[in-house]
């Protein structure tokens, strides 16, 4: 068989078919295309891959076709013998937009029988966009053999899509085809549907009712979307905020150079992840779990720092509190410029945090799902370190009646200072998450720094679950409002509604009751 | 204004910032117009703009003193009312340009033409006349503040809780300043003036003309704040500061006072803003930016909040400063001493300059009158109100 297929002489269609290629017509080049890709010969991938490359030569003079490799060598295209170099007198075989759909409807089928099952289901899906006519016996013929469960499904709406558009297929195959969209319900399959052109009246009907049915259930899912932007919207802003919750919250300090703490473990991380890239490349993937505690560590320290060099010194004096701390994180900005440059420096995602899987009809990527976990985990560690510890019972202690709490023989300093540290340290930990999806600069800490404030404010002072509930309310909100109104209209309009929210509750969702508020 | 309560409202500092005040806006454009350019005491016209820009800081600084020191409201966001008298004055400036901008369009300002604006927004008409523009300049800022004082106020948002949302309402308005369908200009926002009532907006005469009229409207809004905190009505302002609840509960409305100040304060704000944009060329939404509103804070802070002069006097002192060292090869530690600044005068300095000094002042003439009268000091009258938190 081989020696004859090897024959120089026209043997059969295939040859005539890839012979066709030669004659720089486009009808002729198509019909080329069909045969090739329905011969089962084995040179057919290679061949109409070429051509969607560019890479298949076809000399007009001699008929004959070449296949240039990515490497450089050559093959006659009939024949598959390498041949030592293209003739100067052939040219590439032109395509023009008709013609690449139906090599990418060739390359479509030709790949459904791949041994790999990756590449089947690529192959069917591609084939279920291109929806070619040609394509159907290559789909049946793979759906006969196909052994893989989400292959086969996919198989079936590639059919039957091919099916919707066939003019010659009978009533009951369209019926079936419409039954298998709507099973499939997402936006391709509503696309399909309603561009689908005449069609038998209870076709039409039988789609129209698809059609309604697939809009409601996109609707759900467009609405667990959001849910889901909002719920990772909410953990950022929570995570930003928790700190805040602490020194703001707690405290009754106004710390405007709360941001910074958090841009400071950003930069923490992008300095752990540089010394594991040159000394130890091999731990790459723990690097954040080396950062998280060296933030909290370092900007705790630095909180600490602060508290008793400045912060003491202005207790009661809150308006004043507020300015010294908006005159530090100019200075730690500029401190960081000084010290990284001005620019963005780049922090890598570790591999388990990059990626992203479907669910239904969303996509959820990694990183915002990792940060959801790690925000609930901070969160919940904190409440029951305040809960708890000695610690947190002094905290709650002094915030609650400071002297008091001192005539009980806590020393109200000490634990001021490490309480401070504490809400510090817990911004350093946002900024190891939030270096993984946002831009490490020096300016990182500013954009969140109103938002953090919105979240505290809104939830209320002094209550850690507020601040839970507000984070996850304004950020849900955001997301909701984005679709209808854009992005930053949604914002504006978040603002002036926590701006008005304010005034009807101005001690936020969960206000504190008692002698404390005005204290 | 009665001229007793002008005489009354007037001690040896402040008639000292007003004589310098008015020497200044006599004697700069006079200098830069009338002596030959290189002249030793010629003012050049780049230094006009510049201290013409300062005045209106000043001014602004003197609306902040007056609601934060005076009644202990901090405004994060007086940036904002600021910015919105620049836009009212560059709206008017932008429909005096007619068909000399880029596309010749006769009606619609360049940038509408750039963005395909079929006609002009609602919102800017009446902007071609001046008077309108001159009374929008004091009408948006004002009802702005009444709006979202009349909410804050009566509700009783105070202290770090309104700093916050005043914050918030500036910040909104940058987002929304920044949009280019907002209908102002988006991120350039207003310039490439021209003319303002007729004159060459880059011409000598004007820019010393501006710079006059900006020193005259110091005055006027050192005058009126002088005669509210010296009258009745300041002394219960000052009440609201030190003891918001002990004043209501004698029976004053506090929400309306403290209303009625920082509506005035807003309207002080937007004419420093009218003033500084054709002086300075251009107003785009950066003007909105938080950071601007808390610095304008920060010059109060330095001079003195509290005094009025002192606040003038930090607005100045400050943006000198800035302009000194921004220029030169400390402009990367600008922002070190600015932050410094912001730490040390909190810190250490909680009254500002002048402050400081007032208190120094009376300290060592109470020790000079005790040593000539024992028992004059008693009767000492208050004529700068005594911080207390």
């Amino acid at each position: 068989m081989l020696i004859a297929f090897a024959l120089p002489a026209h043997a059969g269609p295939f040859e005539d078919g890839v012979a066709k290629f030669a004659n720089d017509d486009f009808s002729d080049t198509e019909e080329a295309i069909g045969v090739v890709a329905s011969s089962g010969n084995k040179l057919a991938f290679p061949i109409i891959s070429a051509l969607q490359d560019g890479r298949l030569m076809a000399d007009p003079d001699s008929k004959k076709v070449y296949v240039t490799g990515t490497d450089g060598k050559s093959i006659d295209a009939a024949t598959g013998e390498a041949v030592a170099s293209v003739p100067d007198s052939a040219s590439a075989v032109r395509l023009n937009n008709r013609l690449r759909r139906s090599v990418d409807a060739a390359i479509g089928s030709l790949t459904l029988q791949s041994p790999d099952v990756g590449t089947r289901l690529q192959a069917a899906q591609s084939v279920f966009k291109s929806h070619e006519e040609t394509a159907l016996e290559a789909v049946d013929a793979a759906l006969a053999k196909e052994s893989n469960r989400s292959v086969k499904a996919a198989l079936g709406e590639a059919r039957a899509a091919i099916l919707l558009f066939k003019s010659d297929a009978t009533e009951v195959e369209k019926l079936d085809a419409v039954a298998t969209l709507k099973g499939r319900g997402d936006q391709e399959a509503l696309a399909l549907l309603t561009g689908m052109g005449d069609q038998p009246a209870s076709v039409t009907k039988a789609a129209t009712s698809a059609i309604g049915s697939i809009q409601s259930s996109l609707a759900v899912w467009s609405m667990v979307q959001n849910a889901w932007y909002g719920l990772s919207l909410g953990s950022v802003l929570l995570l930003a905020a928790i700190g805040l919750a602490i020194t703001f919250g707690v405290m009754g300090v106004i710390n405007m150079a709360h941001g910074e703490m958090v841009m400071i473990g950003a930069y923490t991380t992008f300095v752990v992840q540089e010394v594991i890239r040159t000394r130890y490349p091999a731990l790459f993937d723990y690097s954040l779990l080396i950062a998280v505690p060296l933030a909290f560590v370092v900007a705790g320290a630095i909180g600490v720092l602060i508290e008793r060099s400045i912060i003491r010194f202005l207790y009661g004096r809150p308006l004043e509190t507020l300015l010294a701390t908006w005159g530090l994180s100019l200075v730690l900005q500029q401190a960081v410029r000084t010290m990284f440059g001005p620019t963005n420096r780049e922090v890598g995602n570790p591999s388990w945090m990059s990626g992203a899987f479907e669910l239904g009809q969303i996509t959820i990527t990694y990183n915002r799902l990792w940060i959801l976990c790690f925000t609930l985990a901070v969160f919940a560690i904190l409440l029951a370190m305040l809960r708890y510890t000695a610690l947190g019972l002094e905290m709650r202690a002094v915030t609650q009646n400071r002297r008091m709490a001192a005539s009980m023989g806590i020393a109200t300093s000490r634990v001021d200072a490490l309480t401070f540290g504490l809400g510090s340290g817990i911004a350093g930990i946002a900024g190891v998450a939030l270096s993984q999806i946002d831009n490490v600069s020096p300016n990182l800490g500013q954009s969140y720094i109103i938002d953090s404030f919105m979240v505290v404010v809104f939830g209320g002072v002094g209550n850690l679950w507020g601040t839970l509930v507000g984070a996850f309310t304004l950020g849900i909100a955001n997301k909701f409002l984005e679709p209808v109104a854009g992005a930053v209209l949604g914002k504006i309009a978040i603002l002036v509604l926590i701006i008005l929210f304010i005034q009807k509750r101005p001690r936020g969702l969960f206000a504190l009751k008692g002698r404390a508020v005005e204290a | 204004m009665t001229p007793h309560m002008l005489t009354r409202s007037l001690d040896r500092g402040a008639t000292i910032f007003l004589a310098v005040v008015a020497a200044c806006g006599i004697l700069i454009p006079l200098s830069n117009l009338l002596l030959p350019a290189g002249s030793f005491l010629q003012v050049p016209t780049y230094l006009v703009a510049l201290w013409g820009k300062y005045v209106c800081y000043a001014i602004l600084a003197l609306a902040i003193d007056l609601i934060w020191g005076y009644c202990g409201i901090l405004s994060l966001g007086h940036g904002a009312f600021f910015a919105l008298g620049g836009y009212a004055m560059g709206m008017y400036l932008m429909r005096q340009i007619g068909t000399r901008g880029v596309y010749g369009n006769p009606i619609l300002p360049d940038f509408m033409v750039f963005l395909n604006y079929s006609k002009l927004p609602w919102y800017w008409y009446g902007f071609d006349m001046f008077w309108f523009a001159a009374l929008m300049v004091l009408v948006v800022p004002g009802l702005l503040a009444f709006c979202f004082g009349w909410l804050a106020f009566r509700s009783r948002v105070t202290g770090v809780y309104l700093s916050i949302i005043t914050q918030a309402m500036t910040y909104a308005l940058l987002l929304a300043f920044f949009r280019n369908d907002f209908g102002f200009g988006g991120n350039n926002g207003l310039t490439d003036f021209k003319d303002i009532l007729g004159f060459n907006v880059q011409a000598e005469g004007t820019r010393a003309a501006l710079f006059a009229l900006s020193c005259l409207a110091l005055i006027i809004g050192f005058l009126i704040c002088r005669a509210i905190v010296s009258s009745k009505l300041g002394k219960v302002l000052i009440a609201v500061r030190d003891a918001e609840s002990r004043t209501r509960f004698l029976g004053y409305r506090v929400e309306s006072y403290k209303l009625f100040v920082f509506t005035v304060s807003a309207c002080m704000a937007g004419v420093a803003g009218a003033l500084y944009v054709p002086q300075v060329g251009i107003i785009n939404p950066s003007e909105f930016a938080p950071g601007n509103s808390i610095e304008a804070v920060i010059w109060v802070a330095v001079g003195g909040r509290g005094t009025l002069v002192g606040a003038a006097l930090g607005a100045v002192v400050v943006n000198y400063a800035k302009t000194f060292f921004t220029s030169g090869v400390l402009a990367p530690y600008w922002l070190f001493m600015l932050g410094a600044l912001f730490i040390l005068v909190t810190l250490l300095l909680p009254k500002g300059i002048v402050g400081t000094f007032n208190a120094w002042w009376d300290q060592s003439k109470e020790k000079r009158d005790a040593a000539t009268m024992a028992s004059a000091a008693a009767e000492d009258g208050v004529t700068e109100p005594k911080m207390a938190e």
